[in-house]
């Protein structure tokens, strides 16, 4: 049996999206959308508008800004915002740095991706949102596989897999104490395949890093590193032009890219098709030990 | 393209990671740095073969104890169809876990260890698809290789569930018994040839072939709303939409509604679904419903069609799976979400807790613990609008929620 590509995408993902997002605008008093400028996140963007319309998104993004991304996602970022006519809110790891809460990692795998929790609780904090909304999804992670769509955390945002509120049919309960709040995933039962789908039905623009270009890379590990000012190299790392592009949107400093003339949707799709390596695989972070995300989660990773 | 959504249960050891693992492999799920990952593994652990069943065991407290906790998903896809498989740890005491995993399905699958045969497990399993009335019932007699592919075997195991069918309250659509040896692949997705007695589909083979009936769009119409959507803004000055999920039935542009409780009448103007106008809202599709009037709803009320009502139901006597360390207590106030609706229900009476292997009372217990199945009467501060679970179960279920510590404790389905 080979793979057939099935373009289409499954119709019941989005009502069932959308029908989260409408519980959330209900059930919580300030809901936030968690936006990483990644594919995920602006398929929730997408979501959000077809749940409220006419009306408009009754809810700010957050962008939690670690000062690593990719410039490409910023613009597109700030273009997305500007279109739709959405509110942002943007939190910068810089500041965090600043005021002493987080400390700068140093060494050649230095990266300011666990630094960023710090600056998202301070964020939920300071803007009393009751609901993060966030695009993660089951199929990216063993850990992620079990989380719940309404998933309670506590006051410092922890994540206790063993207490999940069990969730049944499509009641959700949204009630919690004083101090804890919920991060809603809307996505949770999609896969990387029907994101992919979903943005070619609906037509919608993703940062240019998802298809193939040209740009300065390093040789580590057997990845492909971008190469930029906030990546710690050794001087055996000599940096060449390579034709790239990235599978996830993260920070330049812990996101790998995969040899790929793909420039076009339907390209990028067959490419994953082929499923070479798993999204989550090109995420350096992860790399570091199986349980990482699990233990990233209990300390109030998104 | 459709969704199946899949319920997997069966005893520790009978091989469930085994076949899901197998599933996945034999439909090219898995990418090549997982399977990278699968070699490793099973190789650090001793085995001389790539352990399948690795692929499933989720969280590190689970890996160390070397059994599923919890409800996991797994996503694969062929290309006809999208599969969610809720994969739940068959041990008594995750039966609160069994009934969430199923409560979403369509399928359920049993699996079955061929040499041992119907266990007290296989029992509770079972109750539990009758419980939720899963309309398609998979059961999958697994390690024919360790009993010599025997029919016999084979065939006096699905004789024994035959009878727990007979005595049992429902009637699945569907009941199909499979041999299988998730080991070997046969009858999974392929058969090798290994059993030749056999046939009728594989496993996979039968999952495809699956018919949606979609039993929710027959069902009563019913039009839960979530929210009013009111832009205010120039170009919508007036508009007032009612979004919502069609929990069953249908609607259409014209159909005359009435809007629960209040009673009031209109007829639907549009059906939206953002910049698209419908003419018709199916089962399950989220959309927005304007009517020719401005009556007056808010989240928690219904629209439904005057001719098929639902009950309003100030008293419930309901079947409740019990999912938390404090028992219930009877005297007792808890919330009762129906759909999207909140009501302050007391606990009226416990009237038996039910055994799940003979599907009858047990004899002189009365309380209702954790993973306990029994029934209830709940008093409601106001009406909930609600059918009974068995003639429309997409609005015939309910979850109690604690006032205190606001965690799910329950769920309910009406008698
Ligand atoms: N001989 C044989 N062994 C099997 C078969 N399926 C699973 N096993 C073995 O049975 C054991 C338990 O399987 P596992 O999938 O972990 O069971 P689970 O606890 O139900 O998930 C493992 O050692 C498997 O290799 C089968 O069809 N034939």
């Amino acid at each position: 049996m080979t793979n057939q590509i099935n373009w289409e995408f499954p119709q019941a993902l989005e009502d069932e999206g959308i029908y989260i997002l409408r519980e959330t605008a209900a059930q919580f008093e300030k809901p936030v959308l968690l936006f990483s400028g990644g594919k995920d996140s602006i398929t929730l963007v997408r979501l959000a508008q077809k749940a409220f319309y006419p009306g408009k998104i009754p809810f700010p993004l957050l962008h939690v800004d670690t000062g690593h991304n990719f410039p490409e996602t910023i613009q597109f970022r700030d273009w997305l915002v500007e279109s739709l006519g959405l509110d942002l809110i943007v939190r910068s790891v810089q500041d965090s740095i600043n005021q002493g809460k987080v400390q700068e990692e140093t060494g050649k795998y230095a990266s300011r991706n666990a630094l960023q929790t710090v600056t998202l609780l301070d964020a939920i904090e300071e803007g009393k949102f009751d609901a993060c909304i966030g695009g993660a999804r089951r199929d990216e992670e063993k850990a992620r596989a079990k989380e719940r769509i309404f998933s309670v955390r506590d006051e410092f945002g922890q994540w206790n897999a063993k207490m999940q509120r069990p969730e049944l049919f499509d009641i959700l309960n949204g009630k919690i104490n004083i101090g804890e709040n919920v991060r809603v995933f809307p996505i949770s039962n999609w896969t990387e395949l029907d994101v992919w789908n979903y943005i070619r039905r609906e037509n919608l623009q993703i940062p240019s890093i998802y298809f193939a270009h040209e740009r300065e890379i390093i040789e580590r590990d057997g990845l492909y590193w971008p190469y930029s000012s906030y990546l710690n190299t050794s001087a055996d790392e000599v940096p060449f032009r390579q034709t790239v592009r990235f599978r996830t949107v993260g920070d330049m400093t812990c996101t790998a890219a995969v040899l790929s003339e793909a420039d076009k949707l339907e390209d990028i799709i067959a490419e994953i098709m082929e499923a070479k390596i798993s999204e989550r695989g090109a995420r350096i972070d992860d790399k570091r030990s199986e349980a990482a995300m699990e233990k990233r989660k209990q300390a109030g990773y998104f | 393209m459709e969704v199946l959504r899949i319920a997997t249960s069966g005893s520790v050891d009978d091989g469930k990671s085994t076949l899901i693992g197998r599933l996945l492999y034999d439909t090219h799920s898995i990418p090549q740095d997982k399977m990278e990952a699968l070699h490793a593994a099973s190789k650090r652990k001793g085995l001389d073969f790539t352990d399948l069943s690795l692929l499933t065991d989720g969280l590190v407290a689970e890996r160390e104890q070397g059994i599923t906790i919890d409800v996991a998903h797994i996503y694969f896809s062929t290309p006809t169809r999208k599969y969610i498989i809720a994969d739940t740890p068959g041990h008594i005491e995750y039966t609160r876990n069994m009934v969430t995993g199923a409560s979403n399905a369509q399928a359920s699958l049993i699996l079955i260890d061929a040499r041992k045969g119907i266990v007290e497990q296989t029992y509770r399993h079972f109750f539990i698809a009758s419980l939720l009335r899963i309309p398609y019932l998979v059961i999958c007699v697994n390690k024919m290789d360790l009993v010599d592919y025997s029919q016999a075997r084979f065939n006096q195991i699905v004789e024994e569930f035959q009878q727990l069918l007979a005595n049992a309250s429902y009637q699945a659509t569907e009941v199909v018994f499979i041999p299988v040896s998730s080991l070997y692949g046969e009858n999974v997705a392929t058969t090798n040839g290994a059993i030749t007695w056999y046939q009728g589909p594989t496993l996979l083979e039968y999952l495809e072939q699956i018919s949606f009936d979609h039993a929710d769009s027959k069902h009563p119409a019913r039009f839960p709303i979530q929210s009013v959507i009111r832009p205010r803004t120039t170009e919508y000055h007036d508009f007032r939409g009612f979004a919502g999920k069609v929990a069953s039935g249908h609607f259409s542009v014209g159909d005359e509604v009435i809007s629960l409780p209040s009673g009031q009448k209109s007829k639907i103007k549009t059906i939206e679904q953002f910049e698209k106008q419908l003419q018709t809202a199916q089962a399950r599709e989220s959309v927005v419903i304007t009517l020719e009037d401005e009556i007056d709803s808010s989240r928690g009320n219904m629209l439904v069609k005057p001719e098929d009502q639902p009950q309003q139901l100030k008293e419930i006597k309901a079947q409740i799976c019990w999912m938390d360390q404090q028992p219930l207590t009877v005297g007792k106030t808890y919330l009762v979400q129906h759909g999207v609706n909140r009501v302050k229900a007391k606990v009226q009476q416990l009237h038996y807790v039910t055994d799940v292997t003979s599907h009858q009372p047990v004899e002189g217990k009365a309380s209702l613990g954790l993973n306990d199945i029994g029934s209830i009467t709940l008093k409601t501060a106001s009406p909930i609008l609600a059918d009974t679970y068995a003639s429309n179960p997409a609005n015939g279920a309910f979850i109690l929620i604690d006032e205190f510590n606001n965690t799910t404790v329950g769920v309910g389905f009406i008698e």
